[in-house]
């Protein structure tokens, strides 16, 4: 606390901030182009250059069947980062919706909060999962469903703090001897500071979903082809690794190059509205 | 001084206690609840799915009676509860016909020495790298781990896993690249590799967290005291900070370690391990409800007991979180 040199922190925030919009503009920018940068059909199948390494014709190589991993791999980046984004919406709506409410009015509702986060972490993660893919079928609509079950407790948490926080501030308490409605309250004095730290923590939690929406693709119960999707490509690459380690190492760092974006992106806004 | 206090510490904990009991049974109480209605909501009918779909309907319908699954849901929850408080059976399980508590019993083992070589790993890892950085504050080190969980964050486990094996039991031959059933003789060295892998997703963001506190408590008056008073540096660092900084790390570490319980599925699949997440999920797929239902509880029960033992920990090492 006391060493620290405001200046020189203020200055490294603004340069993750910029990195992390690079990373994750230049991306976002690779999957909606895909369709003009892609020299090859994603499903095109060339069996004669089967397992063929990375080279200047096909930069991240071919797969078994000899279809371009690039544009494989740029195409998947659609199908991950657009469930990504859609699959945060309403858990974050309604998390910071949730939370705001319970930290105003407070009461029980702290409670309630803490016993359904308790009861979620000691709930089989998987069998949730399983079983939502069982009833939907595998696919996207599974992980909709099963992070609108699960998803907004993270959000409700952080809303909850910071709104506890206000509750009893100064700023609050005068808006409400001027005779602001509780709605009109929540809506111009809370929610204003809420959703900047539950932007920050909206980086986090996208990091780790796209990790989820990865993992149930390779356990075989996420996207399913022939949608490309990162961790289905790591499920069919895994056993020729030995030979082709590309069809397994390059999907994998596509996922910890959008978890650094989405880190830096983080990082830097928390220290820009600190 | 001394007597008026202890009471009234003795109430506080037992307060406490209560209220943690009371919320450790209803948590378990719920998940059990949810697991019961989930299972049976999926589509899928257990006496055919032992059977065969071409079973003779009369074969079918006479397991479903003697499964007990003709009855209403709401009669099928009560007799199940019965069971499981009266007797502490959770019933048969359809697949193997044998009891669903010795199944879970039998695999337990693999998963439950998996999470404590990952909480050695883990915490032993964490304590030392978030010493190391923050006593050379700004160094080379020190920023290197600041970024480290950047980099971490977006790596998934069954991925990680993969690399791992290909380098450490393929490349290096330092593990056995096969799989780990229980009983094994060769057990706790063939877990050590998944053990290791879950690990370094893991330590990253929990030295970011106490690397944190550390420097918050290093720089607090009472070590500029103690360093004053000529106390040897050791004692200093381990005793007095490492004991006021540890406790959000170790609230923590103790749901990385719940999410682990619920979560070794991904793990056991990358590894061959035989455990109870692959348990649970063949139950799944076989509708083998009695075993489903097994398995969640006692994992419950098991995070429910982590996270009471977590709080009690961190209770009595910072008195302050007592309040």
């Amino acid at each position: 606390m006391k060493r620290q040199k405001p200046a020189r922190g203020a200055g490294r925030g603004k340069r993750t901030l910029y990195i992390g919009l690079a990373m994750m503009g230049a991306l976002a920018l690779a999957a909606l182009l895909a369709p003009a940068i892609c020299r090859y059909d994603p499903m095109e199948q060339h069996l004669e250059l089967f397992l063929t390494p990375p080279c200047p014709a096909h930069p991240f190589g071919t797969d078994q069947l000899g279809r371009d991993m690039f544009s494989r791999v740029l195409y998947a980046a659609r199908t991950d980062l657009i469930v990504m984004v859609l699959a945060e919406i309403v858990p974050f709506a309604v998390g910071v919706f949730l939370g705001m409410a319970a930290g105003y009015f407070g009461g029980r509702t702290e409670w309630i909060v803490a016993l359904a986060t308790d009861t979620f972490i000691a709930f089989p993660y998987y069998l949730l999962v399983a079983v939502v893919a069982f009833l939907t079928g595998a696919g996207m609509h599974g992980i909709f469903i099963t992070f609108m079950l699960v998803g907004w407790l993270t959000y409700a948490r952080v809303a909850r703090g910071v709104t506890g926080s206000l509750r009893r501030s100064e700023w609050v308490e005068s808006a409400r001897l001027m005779g602001y409605s509780h709605l009109r309250i929540i809506a111009t004095q809370i929610f204003p500071n809420v959703l900047p730290q539950a932007v920050v923590v909206l980086m986090t939690d996208m990091a780790g979903l796209l990790v989820l929406i990865v993992t149930l693709g390779y356990l075989g119960i996420g996207i399913t082809p022939p949608a490309p999707d990162w961790g289905t490509m790591i499920a069919e690459g895994q056993y020729v690794i030995d030979s082709a380690w590309w069809l397994t190492v390059i999907p994998g760092l596509m996922v910890v190059y959008t978890g650094i974006g989405l880190s830096c992106l983080g990082d830097g806004l928390a220290d820009l509205w600190r | 001084m001394r007597n008026t206090r202890a009471p009234q510490g003795k109430r506080q904990f037992r307060r406490w206690l209560c209220q943690a009991l009371l919320r450790a049974a209803l948590v378990i109480a719920l998940v059990t609840v949810a697991v019961f209605f989930l299972i049976r909501l999926v589509p899928g009918d257990p006496a055919v799915m032992v059977l065969g779909e071409h079973a003779a309907e009369s074969s079918i319908e006479a397991l479903r009676g003697r499964l007990g699954l003709n009855l209403p849901p709401s009669q099928q929850f009560l007799r199940f509860l019965q069971n499981v408080f009266l007797r502490g059976d959770t019933g048969e399980s359809i697949k193997y016909g044998v009891s669903s508590r010795d199944l879970v019993l039998r695999f337990a083992p693999v998963t439950l020495l998996l999470a404590a070589l990952v909480s050695v790993i883990t915490l032993a890892s964490a304590v030392l790298l978030s010493f190391l950085a923050a006593t050379h504050r700004d160094g080379l080190f020190d920023q290197a781990i600041r970024v480290l969980p950047a980099f971490t964050q977006g790596m998934p486990v069954f991925w990680t896993g993969l690399l791992f094996i290909q380098l450490f039991a393929v490349k290096l031959r330092w593990f056995p690249a096969g799989g780990v059933k229980p009983g094994d003789p060769g057990m706790l060295y063939g877990l050590i590799l998944p053990a290791v892998t879950v690990s370094f997703g893991q330590i990253p963001p929990l030295v970011r967290s106490l690397r944190e506190r550390l420097l918050e408590v290093l720089d607090a008056d009472f070590v500029t005291t103690l360093r004053a008073a000529k106390v040897p540096r050791r004692i200093i660092l381990f005793r007095h900070v490492l004991r006021n900084a540890v406790a959000p790390t170790l609230m923590l570490f103790s749901v990385n370690l719940s999410y682990l319980i619920g979560g070794t599925l991904v793990v056991e699949q990358v590894f061959g391990v035989r455990g109870v997440g692959k348990l649970l999920f063949e139950a799944i797929s076989n509708r083998d409800f009695p075993l489903v239902q097994a398995v969640a509880l006692y994992c419950a029960v098991f995070i429910v007991i982590i996270s009471f033992l977590s709080d009690l920990i961190v209770r009595r090492i910072d008195p302050r979180t007592r309040a």
